[in-house]
């Protein structure tokens, strides 16, 4: 069910602001020049600093090649559960009903799934059924058409990386998660990832008016001035992972930025 | 940080139900020994029970029913013993839950139905404030705050009556989304929030040990 029409897509809650890990083998990937850390490679270590900082969620995203060793992001999210008190959502590799339950039991509050529920879709009302809606998260890695694939919306969902696609409609797909049993959306604009120009608010605004769960949105961000747009374009939470990282923002002025637009942080 | 090796004796409720290391270790950090069990000699020995619960109410009621909780929770509190409902774990202290149309039976600690809150998005995600009595005990040293929340469902109207004649009227602390629900309640030995403070930072460590203080 969409938000009802003339009300404001602002929601009540403040935005939150997320920081997202690439972890492989258990090591943080990209991500040195954050903070004074003893080891910046490990992910509780840059995990507890982001909490210091302000961030309202964290997100784990396991890169790890092989599907076979997931032990060392297993034994991450432990670590990260017993030392750090915001809630953590952990995604990547997942691709089974047992999957969410080893992260969930390890210590995640919510796994975000992304390939395997375009394979298998039940695998969102399965998940949900068992553990809650609340723990489900849908990422979706969504371009604007190219070459001769059209969509209704004129977006498309992409996979392995954004170097393929099945013409899949990024919109009905978001509304199908949703109905299926999705409880939050993380939506990666692979058009405007890297670009630190701003996020992708059309993109954003599509999807904001097409689903009633929490909204992520994801990419693009680059100053402390591409955040409050976000929010007015109906953005309940707000990801970025280099520009932390690397120390071109910190969680600090991105929620001054936020406050100096007149909108809520925490 | 606490190790808690002096410190009261906690159990977490172990039925099945989500991520129970974060509450596990928040216990820890606010000073209490904590066993993560179902057993219910350690549930009943315990200077505190803590019930969590997340995901659908009549799931968890499936749960909580197969380790005998609601027998359990109403042997604690016929002796005075703190019990402590996180989320849908304190959504089960209330009368019945309405999910998509089913209706649950709780364990019934406090008349009131938990249903669908009226908003523009749901899941209810994110950090909330809270407007807690005066006298609250687990809100003090707590100001302005903001604590995590993540449900669908709520009770939205208290319907115990006040001047309960020997009862002492329980506190409760309401939140705004969409609508007024109700965020906590303090009754006695029986205490519930429906904010998840093993997942709200330095605010909810604040909260779970005042709660262990009461221990």
């Amino acid at each position: 069910m969409p938000p009802s029409a003339g009300k404001s897509p602002v929601s009540p809650l403040p935005v939150r602001v997320m920081p997202c890990l690439d972890v492989d083998g258990g090591r943080v990937v990209k991500g040195v020049r954050f903070a004074d850390l003893r080891d910046a490679g490990d992910p509780v270590e840059l995990a507890r600093a982001y909490d210091e900082a302000g961030a309202d969620e964290l997100v784990f995203l396991d890169i790890t090649a092989s599907s076979g060793n997931r032990e060392p992001t297993y034994e991450v999210v432990r670590r990260t559960a017993e030392q750090v008190f915001i809630p953590l959502t952990v995604g990547g590799g997942v691709r089974s009903v047992q999957d969410f339950d080893r992260l969930l039991r390890g210590g995640a509050d919510k796994v975000a799934v992304n390939t395997a529920a375009i394979e298998r879709p039940e695998l969102l009302s399965e998940a949900a059924e068992r553990f809650g809606v609340q723990c489900v998260v849908l990422s979706l890695d969504v371009r604007r058409c190219q070459g001769p694939t059209r969509t209704d919306s004129g977006f498309e969902v992409t996979t392995h990386g954004g170097r393929r696609s099945g013409g899949l409609d990024a919109l009905a797909w978001a509304q199908r998660a949703a109905e299926l049993g999705a409880g939050e959306l993380l939506v990666n604009s692979m058009d405007a990832d890297g670009t630190k120009d701003g996020f992708d608010l059309e993109l954003l605004a599509l999807v904001r008016v097409a689903v009633s769960v929490p909204v992520i949105i994801s990419g693009g961000a680059g100053r402390p001035r591409d955040f409050g747009p976000a929010v007015d374009a109906g953005a309940d939470a707000v990801l970025a992972a280099s520009v932390f990282h690397f120390g071109d923002l910190t969680i600090g002025q991105v929620k001054s930025a936020l406050r100096a637009d007149g909108h809520l942080v925490r | 940080m606490g190790l808690g090796v002096n410190g009261p004796s906690v159990v977490v409720l172990d039925y099945g139900s989500g991520n129970l290391l974060s509450a596990q270790r928040a216990l820890e950090r606010a000073g209490a020994q904590v066993t993560v069990t179902a057993d219910r000699e350690q549930a009943l020995a315990a200077d505190g029970l803590l019930v969590p619960g997340v995901g659908a109410y009549a799931a968890c009621m499936k749960g909580l029913t197969a380790v005998g909780a609601c027998s359990l929770i109403d042997r604690r509190l016929a002796g005075g013993r703190p019990v402590m409902g996180i989320c849908v774990g304190m959504q089960v202290l209330f009368e019945r839950g309405v999910e998509h149309g089913v209706h649950t039976e709780g364990c019934g600690q406090w008349p009131g139905v938990v249903d669908e809150l009226t908003a523009d998005v749901l899941p209810h995600m994110g950090w909330n404030t809270v407007a807690a009595p005066a006298d609250s005990v687990l809100f003090e040293g707590v100001r302005d705050e903001r604590f995590y929340f993540v449900h669908s469902y709520a009770v939205r109207s208290w319907v115990l009556p006040a001047g309960g004649g020997a009862f002492r009227d329980p506190l409760v602390t309401w939140t705004d989304y969409g609508e007024r629900f109700v965020s906590a309640v303090e009754n006695g030995p029986l205490t519930a929030t429906q904010f998840h403070p093993e997942k709200s930072g330095d605010a909810g460590a604040r909260v779970l040990a005042n709660w262990v203080a009461t221990l």
